[in-house]
């Protein structure tokens, strides 16, 4: 199955971390199950090759990542106001592949109840699994961000020390690129800010490049590291249980509760751009 | 042809799979099922996903009792697959409708069988009443090439096989041992090979048994697969997931279902559990009883057309029966009378499926249970949800004396969260509720159930002591307000785009009714919740004892069955 939606064949996609890639010579990795080779070029540049055709594709490096697109991009990369605030680190906590549609690695993020149940005694505990009303709305720049959303947390963070009420805001900028604004534990007028920009490998597999801008205070970088691997290993195999791969679409596939009401935007919103790659589309 | 496989009987585990506690994963014709045995012994083959993300339920915990999924913890009932809880929503009850897909499953002759869509009982196996279980053997071909091949499988020389009607293959030796082989086809491409020996061995004649059988498998597991490579891999089968039903697209889906008394229900047991009180079991007669919640209640419909509400007592996952506490009324209309007299073991009662008015929230750092004679009945019910969950609680039982303390055996359970507080008179009662609610805080809520002085006393302390509305959850046994029903209004169905006009003397219930509009109920006398409804607009005269006081202030809802407009309109949320 390939891909078809022009909305992705024409965006950009993150396919490489900038630092690993100078590690190596260079890699291959797919896209949209596109064989792609990524390389430094002996300018320092990095290139990325479609090796089916030997075609060079478009590349810019930015937030740390390799970016390319496999049609013409009518848009460009997405702004982060937070990456250039120079009290911030700029850490990833390492690119997972992880063997479900990017689409439910997406929906997970936006997900607050698992956190008693998948991260019990980092971001939840039983028994404080309430999920309380929150707000959601679809932006006029076409982006869904939910806000006021509070969860009682153990450990909320690298440096958290004790429960808290965490806030967290949520934005979904694009189909496969998703963040989150988070309480920081020391200014409460600031969040720490995460976005995992998700490379769809096929529509039942994908790379979760992440990055996490943290205020640096009282923070260093191995333990935001460090904590997002934790988070994200806790996360990996229920979402590699999750039957189907894909994400469906349909609205009686599966059964929605109000604590998923951002995840019923976006399935909607999917739907509206007739984003189908990774879902099983509405009948 | 996949129909034809799917109404067939098929062993899809052995039933040494299913330890205790265990969740077990197989597959049957491509489609993964989670299988697990709850500790009254009953084997559930279930769908392999959780109705609410996906996820699979084989990764899942099996409390003995119920399962639950690993992403949400949603639970799950043994025998119906209902789910009890959301902990995402812990003051809601789950609808009623939210049930897994559960398949036709049979435990005989040492295996698990189980088919789509089969029907009826496992046909008998002839001669093998006392069997051993073989090794199963996985072996990567389609069935029917794994059937051929067991056509040939031998032990010795004197082997002869054939195949029985049902797809088996069976091999009988002269001397009278013989295997019947079942294959399970996991999927187009993929089979297991089941197989009983007729006789039952233990200790070293098993060991040996089973290693010359895995030997004789193997062999022929190889020349198989060498055989199914030769060919066309088939496709692998897609099963369908069934999609859930219409009403749960929408959020919260409330069930509408009138006051119907669908089931049918057989007195199992009855007996006195304390002075005045009967404990009643009731046994479905067939097919199963739908999934209860802690604190619901079902309507019983007594041979004398009385309706009456009792709560279910039922722990976790005790799915098989209901059972009710029923105190015999000095003043008894004929409801609690009919049941102490003339209802006995082995009548057939109607009953209404559960429903659930008085939720129990399971996210309370602590809880505290305080019941009034028999008002104990629904909170038995969340207590032991609770402690089966490790979630700490306190238990306050107010009694006349030891001969009043009914379910002693289930009270047990609660060990030292118990008090029994007996002989007290009003003024003591209240100061050892002023004792027992001295601190309110974060998380912490009180749930009543008792008589209504008894009530409206602990609601008061409650509220001196600096409870929040919220925190206080109580339920009536019955409303003593006095109704007035006299004046007449409209009421707008935003819904349903009417305007109906409500007389004096007719509850707007009636009038929803006789319009033709479905809206469950239960008590009808403002006890008991289900009637309830949202109010988009006008002003309410609240003469129920369901909601809270603070809920009354706000106004967004009535009871239909006895509230009323104060002022000329309502426009209601249906």
């Amino acid at each position: 199955m390939s891909c078809h939606d022009r909305i992705l064949l024409d965006d950009w996609h993150a396919v490489a971390d900038l630092e690993q890639l100078k590690s190596g010579a260079h890699l291959k990795t797919e896209l949209f199950e596109r064989v792609l080779k990524v390389s430094i070029q002996p300018n320092g540049m990095p290139a990325v090759t479609l090796c089916a055709e030997g075609r060079d594709l478009p590349v810019q490096v930015k937030y740390g990542f390799v970016w390319t697109s496999l049609g013409t991009p009518d848009r460009g990369i997405i702004d982060i106001p937070e990456a250039l605030e120079a009290d911030r680190y700029l850490v990833s906590g390492g690119s997972f592949p992880v063997k479900v549609s990017g689409l439910r690695v997406v929906e997970n993020f936006l997900d607050m109840g698992h956190f008693p149940f998948v991260h019990t005694g980092w971001l939840g505990e039983e028994p404080h699994t309430e999920v309380a009303p929150y707000q959601v709305e679809l932006t006029s720049d076409d982006e869904i961000i939910a806000t006021e959303c509070f969860f009682h947390q153990p450990v909320a963070s690298p440096t958290a020390d004790g429960g808290i009420e965490v806030e967290y805001k949520y934005r979904v900028y694009r189909p496969y690129i998703v963040a989150l604004y988070k309480t920081n534990p020391l200014y409460p007028d600031r969040m720490d800010y995460i976005v995992l920009f998700i490379q769809p490998v096929g529509p039942e597999s994908c790379v979760v490049h992440n990055m996490l801008c943290y205020i640096k205070e009282g923070m260093s970088e191995p333990d935001i590291r460090w904590f997002m691997q934790l988070i994200f290993a806790q996360d990996k195999p229920i979402l590699e249980n999750q039957i189907p791969r894909r994400l469906p679409l349909d609205p009686r596939a599966e059964t929605p509760i109000r604590a998923d009401k951002v995840a019923i935007l976006y399935r909607r919103w999917l739907r509206d751009h007739d984003v189908n790659y990774g879902a099983i589309p509405a009948a | 042809m996949t129909t034809d496989l799917q109404s067939n009987w098929y062993p899809i585990a052995s039933s040494s799979d299913l330890p205790k506690r265990h969740v077990y994963q197989a597959q049957l014709l491509g489609r993964e099922f989670a299988v697990w045995r709850a500790d009254d012994g009953y084997v559930n083959v279930w769908e392999n996903r959780c109705l609410h993300r996906g996820v699979r339920l084989s990764i899942g915990i099996n409390n003995g009792t119920e399962l639950r999924c690993q992403y949400h913890g949603w639970r799950y009932a043994n025998r119906t697959a209902g789910c009890t809880y959301i902990p995402a929503h812990p003051a809601d009850a789950p609808a009623r409708t939210i049930c897994n897909n559960t398949y036709p499953a049979q435990e005989a002759y040492g295996l698990v069988w189980a088919g789509e869509l089969a029907v009826g009982e496992l046909p008998a196996i002839d001669g093998f009443e006392s069997a051993t279980v073989l090794r199963p053997v996985p072996i990567m071909a389609p069935q029917k090439m794994v059937n051929q091949a067991l056509l040939g499988y031998a032990w010795d020389d004197t082997c002869e096989s054939a195949e029985n009607s049902d797809g088996s293959v069976t091999i009988t030796a002269t001397d009278g041992s013989a295997v019947r082989v079942f294959v399970q086809p996991v999927d187009s491409n993929h089979s297991v090979a089941r197989a009983l020996y007729n006789r039952k061995v233990a200790g070293e004649e098993r060991i040996a048994l089973l290693k010359r059988h895995s030997w004789l498998m193997q062999e022929l597991r190889d020349r198989t697969e060498t055989q199914a490579a030769r060919q066309e891999t088939p496709a692998p089968y897609e099963p369908v997931i069934a999609k859930v039903s219409e009403d749960l697209v929408d959020i919260p889906a409330i069930s509408v279902d009138g006051r119907k008394a669908d089931l049918r229900v057989q007195v199992a047991r009855k007996e006195m559990t304390a002075d005045g009180i009967a404990s009643l079991r009731l046994e479905a007669i067939k097919d199963q009883l739908p999934t209860f919640q802690p604190g619901a209640h079902i309507d019983v419909h007594l041979p004398n057309g009385l309706v009456r509400q009792y709560s279910v007592t039922n722990g976790p996952g005790e799915t098989d029966h209901y059972t009710i506490g029923v105190k015999r009324e000095p003043d008894s209309r004929g409801g609690s009378v009919a049941i102490h007299d003339t209802v006995g073991e082995g009548d057939v009662l109607a009953i209404s499926a559960p429903r659930n008015n008085f939720p129990l929230r399971r996210d309370a750092v602590h809880t505290i249970f305080i019941a009034g004679g028999i008002g104990v009945t629904p909170l038995i019910a969340m207590a032991r949800a609770l402690n089966a969950q490790g979630l700490e609680f306190e238990f306050h039982y107010f009694v006349q004396s030891d001969d009043h303390v009914a379910f002693k055996r289930e009270l047990s359970e609660f060990e030292g969260a118990l008090n029994i507080h007996k002989g007290q008179s009003p003024k003591e009662t209240g100061e050892t509720l002023t004792e027992v609610l001295a601190n309110p805080g974060y998380a912490r809520h009180v749930y009543i159930c008792g008589p209504g002085p008894m009530l409206e006393a602990t609601r008061q302390i409650a509220a001196d002591k600096g409870w929040a509305d919220e925190a206080v959850h109580f339920e009536y046994f019955k409303n003593t307000t006095e109704l007035d029903d006299s004046n007449s209004f409209e009421i707008d169905l935003a819904r349903s785009a009417m305007t109906l006009t409500v007389p004096a003397g007719k509850s707007i219930l009636d009038v929803l009714r006789e319009n033709g509009i479905n809206m469950s109920s239960s008590c009808e006398q403002g006890a008991c919740g289900t009637c309830r409804c949202g109010v988009i607009e006008g002003d309410v005269i609240h003469q129920d004892v369901y909601l809270s006081d603070g809920e009354k202030a706000e106004g967004r809802s009535i009871m239909t069955c006895v509230s009323r407009a104060a002022s000329n309109r309502l426009i209601l949320d249906i």
